[in-house]
């Protein structure tokens, strides 16, 4: 721990940070922008339901269910990659839904606060996926905590032969860019903005049903963290196992954040979140950081970067 | 009245001197010199945005002034501050009571105290204080359940521990009933008679006239008028007329009386034993039976609490009656109380405020550039000051945001209006500009039915008289002695 006092650890720490995060095109492409990717799709989806006035801190579960839900398609149909990769993503996003779909049902039934629910859909998720992968999901042989390899067909294609990036960057980019033209330009999208700005004047002025409006912003938010869930089997880990996420889905609360909930800038805060957990991670790997410190660094800077944001706001 | 100290001579008790403000680049006070008297009371008059406010808060130490003196009982005070102002026993009440609904009034009174007491020794005080005050307050109820009257007695009381020699009142009739009304009144001459100071913000000229000794009216940041020893019988008293020209030398032009019988058309809307539950599962309105016909426009007067708001949205269709039936027509418009939290969305844009209206039913694309050009038109057609649609409505003052919710709402055809105290802190000339719209609309063949906290002002645009007493519905001659009554219960 004597490293913070020496010049030069300082200078190869930054090095570390530097090579595992941007300074190489392997970390970058390959690790950086695959790291983004379900950042920015969770993140456009928190931003959504906060926009609405729906606290969804949710996404790491809804993220798992959507997991599932890919790899049982990935593992179970058998047919080509047109058919089995949208498969797979459709049913990432609705099972993501569905676990949102529980809050909403939840808040919407007895009132049950969408914080406290989405928060207990989590652990529930984590502690389902380990049963799944013990259990009726585990591969053949009984040996991992693990699911089989999902079907070649059900692979998401990677951009670059060289490198892991994969095709599911060019849906968070889709997302993002339609997620911001539904709440810029259509008329949900601007039920959506009032009734999470202004429950009273969206019911009495605009008479916009609002228990309706934060049901289907709860539901469409846990479709995207599904679906990012399910871009990461078949873009990233090709089978199910536990902490398949390093906590995306809170991460991705802090992205959104950053990005004052607009689906646009989601884009760039998740870059600018994957770049320090992967320039943390090399600093781990590389300069010997234990990784508490490099986290806990990381989680400074955050919130140097929210305060400043504040501070200006 | 011993809640008032003795004063001696009657000096002025508080003397303001060249005081001047700046907010930013508008300049709210510009050399204002203001003196109320021991042993009086002063009315201060003005219009929205005249600087009412900002000099009576520079009073009680809550804004400190740019420029200018203060003096407490001759004493010249240099660095003022909320603390020296209630420890010289002043007291201010401002328009929005400030107390906590879920606590009872002894733990009210108490609040912001330091230390500990025992709750037996601070309920005896409150009722000595009361006692002595000539203002009942039981100390067990909690704030909730007492009338409006008895939460502004306990601000009153409130106010500086110990008793008040000066009070600011900020608009206080404002929702009460003429004989709660006369009942206050009484109560200020009593207090000041009893060698106490009153300073009274009000924008009623008929209650400035009837109680003060001075009046001031402020426009612009500026002292427009001041006179003194109104209630002698010198002769020197103004009448409403002059005070109203000296608070806006614009010619006022006089409203066109509401013709008392129209050619009221088919009715429109109606109600029938109507039963209505709030929030909380109590009843506010028992079986009411009422209607509206096209043309008319219906009063209704009540006290606060007595279940016409509940009325008004279930007549807006807001409310779902938990039994009788509500026969509501198609296009109906809704002027709510409270404009920052019905009406209108404080960040959002006046484009988009506009697009509040219909949100619910629309469907595909938001058609915002024909939105901007209605909003431009609207903006032209209603007088509205702002610098642009696009700033958000927040940055409009109360009276131009209110213009902004009348204009969205009553264009186009109508077949109903429901406004609930449409002209809620707006002064004579946005209230005109809003009872000139609402006479248009019913003129144009809508039905409009209409609360306001002044009664005179009601009954100067009604054409029938509904009354609202605990949850009890009736029609009353549109008379005043009649709906006053009425109001509190009365036959």
């Amino acid at each position: 721990m004597t490293l913070w006092l020496q010049p030069a650890d300082v200078v190869q720490l930054f090095d570390a940070f530097w090579r595992g995060s941007v300074g190489t095109a392997s970390a970058f492409f390959s690790g950086t922008l695959v790291r983004a990717i379900p950042l920015a799709l969770i993140g456009v989806g928190i931003s959504i339901a906060f926009r609405a006035g729906v606290f969804n801190i949710g996404g790491e579960g809804q993220l798992l269910l959507g997991a599932v839900a890919a790899t049982i398609v990935g593992l179970h149909l058998d047919t080509s990659a047109i058919i089995m990769i949208p498969a797979a993503l459709v049913a990432a996003a609705v099972g993501g839904a569905a676990w949102a779909g529980v809050a909403a049902f939840l808040r919407a039934r007895f009132g049950v606060l969408e914080v406290i629910s989405t928060i207990m859909l989590n652990f529930i998720a984590a502690n389902l996926v380990s049963y799944l992968v013990r259990g009726p999901l585990q591969e053949p042989t009984r040996v991992y905590p693990q699911t089989e390899i999902i079907a070649t067909a059900a692979r998401l294609p990677r951009l670059w032969p060289t490198t892991r990036l994969h095709a599911g960057i060019v849906l968070a980019l889709v997302v993002a860019l339609a997620a911001w033209w539904l709440l810029a330009r259509t008329a949900p999208g601007f039920r959506l903005r009032a009734a999470g700005a202004s429950a009273t004047a969206a019911t009495v002025a605009g008479r916009i049903d609002v228990a309706r409006v934060s049901f289907g912003a709860l539901v469409m938010s846990g479709a995207l963290a599904g679906l990012a869930g399910g871009i990461e089997v078949s873009g990233v880990t090709y089978a199910l196992y536990e902490n398949l996420s390093p906590g995306y889905g809170f991460s991705a609360i802090a992205v959104a954040i950053l990005a004052r909930l607009h689906p646009a800038r989601v884009l760039l805060a998740a870059l600018l979140f994957a770049v320090l957990e992967t320039g943390a991670l090399g600093m781990q790997r590389d300069a010997g950081v234990p990784s508490v410190v490099a986290l806990a660094l990381e989680a400074g800077i955050i919130l140097v970067v929210v305060a400043f944001q504040r501070q200006r706001a | 009245m011993s809640l008032a100290a003795d004063a001696g001579a009657p000096v002025g008790a508080l003397e303001l001197t060249g005081i001047s403000k700046q907010f930013g680049a508008v300049r709210a006070l510009d050399d204002v010199s203001f003196t109320a008297r021991s042993g009086s009371v002063h009315a201060l008059l003005g219009e929205n945005g005249a600087g009412k406010t900002t000099l009576m808060r520079i009073a009680y130490g809550l804004l400190r002034p740019d420029g200018g003196s203060l003096r407490l009982f001759g004493e010249k005070v240099d660095d003022h501050s909320v603390r020296r102002a209630v420890h010289a026993g002043m007291g201010m009440v401002h328009q929005h009571l400030s107390l906590v609904p879920s606590l009872t009034a002894v733990e009210n009174f108490v609040l912001g105290r330091r230390g500990i007491f025992r709750p037996r020794d601070v309920s005896r005080e409150l009722i000595a204080l009361s006692e002595r005050a000539g203002l009942r307050v039981d100390p067990g109820t909690t704030v909730r359940e007492l009338s409006i009257v008895e939460q502004q007695r306990l601000e009153i009381l409130k106010a500086p521990a110990g008793g008040a020699r000066i009070l600011i009142l900020d608009e206080p009739t404002s929702g009460l009933a003429p004989a709660e009304i006369e009942e206050l009144l009484r109560w200020i001459r009593g207090f000041a008679s009893g060698g106490g100071t009153v300073v009274l913000v009000t924008h009623r000229l008929r209650e400035a006239l009837e109680v003060a000794d001075d009046i001031t009216v402020l426009r612009r940041g500026r002292v427009a008028h001041v006179a003194h020893g109104v209630s002698d019988a010198a002769g020197t008293r103004p009448s409403t007329e002059e005070l109203a020209r000296t608070i806006f030398p614009e010619t006022l032009e006089a409203a066109p009386p509401t013709p008392m019988t129209p050619s009221a058309g088919e009715t429109v809307v109606e109600l029938a034993g109507v039963t209505l539950t709030d929030a909380r599962g109590v009843i506010r309105v028992r079986s009411a039976t009422l209607s509206a016909r096209r043309g008319e426009i219906v009063g209704v007067a009540a006290v606060e609490g007595s279940g016409h708001r509940e009325l008004l949205r279930a007549m807006a269709g807001l409310l779902q009656p938990s039994d009788g039936r509500v026969t509501l027509p198609q296009r109906i418009a809704l002027v709510p109380a409270d404009r920052l939290r019905d009406a209108l969305i404080g960040e959002f844009t006046l484009v988009e405020n506009v697009a509040l209206r219909g949100a619910g039913t629309r469907r595909g694309l938001m058609p915002w550039e024909s939105l901007a050009q209605t909003t431009d038109a609207l903006i032209e057609r209603y007088d509205i000051v702002a610098p642009s649609a696009a700033v958000p409505a927040r940055a409009l003052s109360g009276g131009n945001q209110q213009r902004l919710v009348i204009a969205r709402e009553l264009s186009g055809e109508l077949d109903l209006v429901v406004a609930d105290d449409p002209t809620r802190g707006l002064d004579f000339r946005a209230s005109a500009f809003v009872h000139g719209r609402l006479r248009d609309v019913a003129a144009r063949g809508a039905a409009v039915v209409v609360h306001m906290s002044d009664l005179d002002e009601l009954l100067s645009l009604a054409t029938r008289m509904i009354v609202a007493f605990h949850g009890a519905v009736r029609e009353v001659p549109p008379v005043r002695d009649a709906v006053g009554r009425a109001m509190l219960g009365g036959e």
